[in-house]
């Protein structure tokens, strides 16, 4: 730990613009460069960090014991996609929290006050902060480590809090501090306008007819609908997500589901939970009061990682209060009448567990040879995996749409996954070197399933996968494509006054049978 | 800090420890202080440090529920999660008291622990890595019998189960006295422990004097504790005159007890009085890990937390006057069709 950090380029995200601060009132907005000598830190910043360190202290258990009770056994050490791929000791799990735990000891436990160096204690300086930022930005909160630890030590809680210090002192990057003020202002991350969005699933609507001769109508903003419906915006805007989306608009289509998309609360995915507590429940106060002002019974939300992380572990205790008289009401599929129990606090279903349950009740005409060509894999992200524990749906769906299907080794997959390498903000261009090394166990065993059996498409349910693992595919193992599991699904469903199919969604060839056998 | 530098210092602190209690009895002939004084204020100092640490993590709000979730998701009716998962995944508190009772009795996430090997070229492997799992296990079982083992020595009449286990421990009754085997598993798991530490380059990395030290420690009290029982004799009947009026809070110190008992009577004391200052406050706080003993349930019934507070937001009747006239020509609703200016 005494080795000073050396901040090297693409290893890390670029400083935000301090206009992105300015939208949601954070403090200290400058034009700052990590590579910089000079951070342009407020005069006060250790007074700052360590009043916000005691604070969290008051306030979370986690943070206070995961301070105190880490014995450093080193079963979380090769644990880390970034240190497999890195090597940097540094970002072996234990030593990511000792960065913190060693600056907690100095100052708040009476071994570090006493003994300092010996107890494994060091002061907070400018060193150690610019240490702190670096291999915080390189821990995408993906809780693997958590999984193996013997008393559950969660190194993404630890980083949250961390990054909680570095936005106090106006040390944020670019790549979450936008999607924070965009979200914060238009409704999405990519601040997409309502008119905008719009005219985005509209150009959908036409692909989706040319493809399938059916001409889709998804509503907006609708007062009275059954059903909110919520994605993260990166399923409007990027391929692969794009075909997702397609996916979700046949499919609703296709059951007459009284759903209706929003403008407003347009994005499921939450920047905030990279930035501070306070700004992820800022942005999640949108889903309840869209949901009430529409007056809906539930939502539904799409195929994201870190959304469904909040809705599973934050949403209804920091936002519940605001749907208190609203018409939300214990989900109940209207196709198949289940009763989505599990979600009767928040309200919220996933959208595999809603799919899955159509298919085991019989309500989909699917045709899995028109996925022929595709040999599938199963990426978990790590949010609904580790955070919680969404592993049969999304396979089931996929078995009933695929006929090709074979999972990675066990030791990559379900809660032992490894992140796409890009998780928690840190899907930028710049920081590239190091989102290839994150990825590398990922793309490892991707690998492995296509020497073995000719995998050739990688599905997922989250929207940062869908746009990093492409990159990473395309280095690691580019005959590897990435798709969402709703994409499938459309593929493979039968509509109802389609036309004679040819292509699937990407306007690609469906396999026909010489093809399939030429694989 | 260096290893050399880590290890020298911790030895160094145990081996003092040692000269410290040697002359302190030998030379200076502070019984009373070895033998009564220190180990009282060592017992003190263990249960308020210990207590005062649980009460602080335990005043200390769990504002979110966030479970690691291992297995599936309590989720649709029909989708039939197993008895794995239940632990893994509970979704009762049954199976979060199910989950922490193998964690804390059978090290369960150690037994799971993997090791990553690179193969040729890019290839990595992870292979099964039991050796932790099975140090740790017997270094804590271990340890455990021992400390209970030592019942006898504060005890009269010894509780049923003390002549039991000793029974048990001493199986191989080839010698006289009977091999506790528990002592000599004690200091092998420990070796292990500590050449772990010294030989994996991961653990030199982030090994820390606090990880030395109390192995160091242990180490102390299992050879001085061998060398009582086994080679330089202490008159074991003086001992248990002592520890017994220790027990009764009547203290005496008899004469002629062996200078090694102070000085084993001298580590525990000390070992006991750093561990509510060190990580091996993790026997207590183990138990109240939130991501372990909670149930994931958050979407099914709403977990308070209990500073929850208003935050300004982005309300849709602000959004909609930004985006009126663009939401008006794309043909979306809107809640006041008057375009009127904003107050």
């Amino acid at each position: 730990m005494q080795t000073p950090v050396d901040i090297k380029p693409a290893m890390h995200c670029y400083a935000c613009e301090p206009a992105r601060l300015k939208v949601v009132d954070f403090p200290n907005p400058r034009v700052w460069s990590a590579m910089d000598e000079d951070w342009k830190l407020p005069k006060n910043w250790k007074e700052i960090v360590m009043d916000a360190f005691k604070d969290r202290l008051d306030r979370f258990r986690t943070f206070k014991l995961f301070m105190d009770i880490c014995v450093r056994c080193g079963a979380c050490a090769d644990k880390c996609h970034f240190f497999i791929g890195s090597a940097d000791p540094k970002n072996m799990p234990v030593l990511r929290a000792e960065l913190i735990r060693s600056v907690y000891r100095r100052n708040f436990t009476a071994a570090g006050k006493v003994f300092g160096k010996l107890a494994g204690a060091r002061d907070l300086d400018y060193g150690v902060l610019k240490e702190w930022w670096y291999y915080l930005y390189q821990c995408s909160e993906c809780r693997r480590c958590s999984v193996f630890c013997p008393y559950g030590i969660d190194t993404a809680d630890i980083t949250i809090i961390g990054r909680e210090f570095t936005n106090l002192l106006g040390l944020n990057i670019d790549w979450i501090a936008a999607p924070v003020a965009f979200c914060y202002r238009t409704g999405n991350h990519l601040g997409i306008q309502p008119h905008a969005y719009k005219s985005m699933l509209e150009f959908f609507q036409d692909e989706i007819e040319e493809v399938t001769g059916v001409r889709v109508e998804p509503s907006y903003n609708r007062k009275g609908a059954e059903i909110l419906f919520i994605t993260p915006s990166g399923d409007v805007f990027a391929d692969p997500g794009t075909y997702t989306c397609m996916g979700y608009m046949i499919l609703f289509h296709e059951l007459g589901l009284d759903v209706t998309w929003s403008t407003y609360a347009s994005e499921g995915g939450n920047f905030g939970l990279f930035t501070s507590h306070e700004m992820m429940k800022r942005l999640n106060a949108k889903m309840y009061m869209e949901a009430k002002r529409l007056g809906v019974k539930w939502i539904l939300g799409g195929e994201c990682g870190h959304m469904w992380r909040v809705i599973n572990q934050y949403m209804a205790t920091m936002n519940y209060d605001i749907a208190e008289g609203s018409k939300l009401e214990e989900p109940v599929s209207p196709l198949t009448g289940t009763k989505f129990e599990s979600a009767k606090g928040t309200k919220m279903v996933h959208i595999t567990e809603f799919t899955a349950d159509l298919i085991k009740h019989n309500k989909l005409k699917l045709d899995p040879k028109r996925n022929d060509k595709v040999k599938v894999t199963f990426h978990d992200s790590c949010n609904p995996a580790r955070a919680m524990g969404l592993l049969e749906e999304p396979r089931y769906v996929i078995k009933n749409v695929c006929n090709h299907f074979y999972e990675m080794p066990s030791t990559t997959i379900r809660e032992q996954t490894f992140c796409c390498g890009g998780g928690s903000g840190l899907n930028a261009g710049e920081d590239v070197e190091l989102r290839m090394r994150g990825g590398l166990p990922r793309a490892n065993a991707v690998k492995f399933v296509h020497d073995k059996y000719g995998v050739n498409m990688l599905s997922c349910i989250c929207a940062i996968d869908r746009a990093v693992l492409p990159d990473l595919m395309k280095y690691w193992v580019p005959e590897a494509g990435v798709c969402g599991v709703h994409e499938l699904v459309a593929n493979a469903m039968v509509l109802e006054g389609e036309k004679e199919k040819t292509v699937d969604l990407r306007n690609e060839p469906l396999a026909e049978t010489e093809d399939a056998e030429d694989v | 800090m260096h290893i050399i530098i880590s290890l020298t210092v911790s030895f160094l602190a145990v081996f003092g420890l040692v000269v410290i209690a040697f002359f302190g009895v030998w030379a200076a002939h502070l019984e009373w202080l070895f033998g009564v004084v220190i180990p009282y204020l060592a017992v003190i100092t263990f249960f308020v440090g210990m207590v005062y640490k649980v009460v602080q993590w335990a005043r200390c709000p769990v504002p979110f529920r966030i479970t690691s979730t291992c297995g599936q998701q309590k989720t649709l009716p029909w989708l039939k999660r197993t008895y794995v998962d239940k632990l893994d995944n509970p979704s009762s508190t049954a199976g979060a008291v199910g989950r922490m009772i193998l964690e804390v009795l059978c090290f369960r996430s150690l037994f799971k622990n993997t090791r990553l090997e690179f193969g040729s070229g890019q290839e990595i492997k992870y292979k099964s890595a039991k050796w932790l799992w099975l140090g740790a296990i017997v270094f804590h079982y271990a340890f455990l019998i021992v400390l209970l083992r030592h019942i006898r020595f504060f005890a009269q009449p010894e509780p049923f189960f003390v002549p039991l286990i000793e029974n048990i421990d001493g199986f191989f009754q080839m010698f006289v006295p009977a091999l506790y085997q528990s002592g000599f598993l004690l200091g092998a798991a420990l070796t292990y422990l500590l050449l772990r530490r010294i030989l994996d380059g991961k653990m030199r990395y982030i090994s820390l004097p606090a990880d030395y030290f109390p192995l160091f420690m242990i180490l102390g009290l299992v050879t001085t504790g061998i060398l009582m029982r086994y080679l330089l004799k202490v008159d074991i009947v003086a001992v248990k005159e002592l520890t017994l009026g220790l027990a009764q809070f009547r203290p005496v110190v008899p004469e002629g007890i062996g200078v090694l008992f102070y000085i084993h009577l001298f580590l525990v004391s000390v070992f006991f009085a750093y561990f509510p200052f060190s990580k091996l406050t993790h026997m207590a706080g183990v138990f109240l890990s939130p991501t372990r003993n909670l149930s994931n349930n958050s979407r099914m019934v709403r977990h308070i937390n209990p500073w929850n507070y208003p935050v300004k937001v982005h309300t849709y009747e602000a959004y909609e006057d930004e985006f009126r006239e663009k939401m008006i020509d794309a043909g979306l609703p809107v809640d006041k069709e008057s375009a009127s200016p904003a107050e």
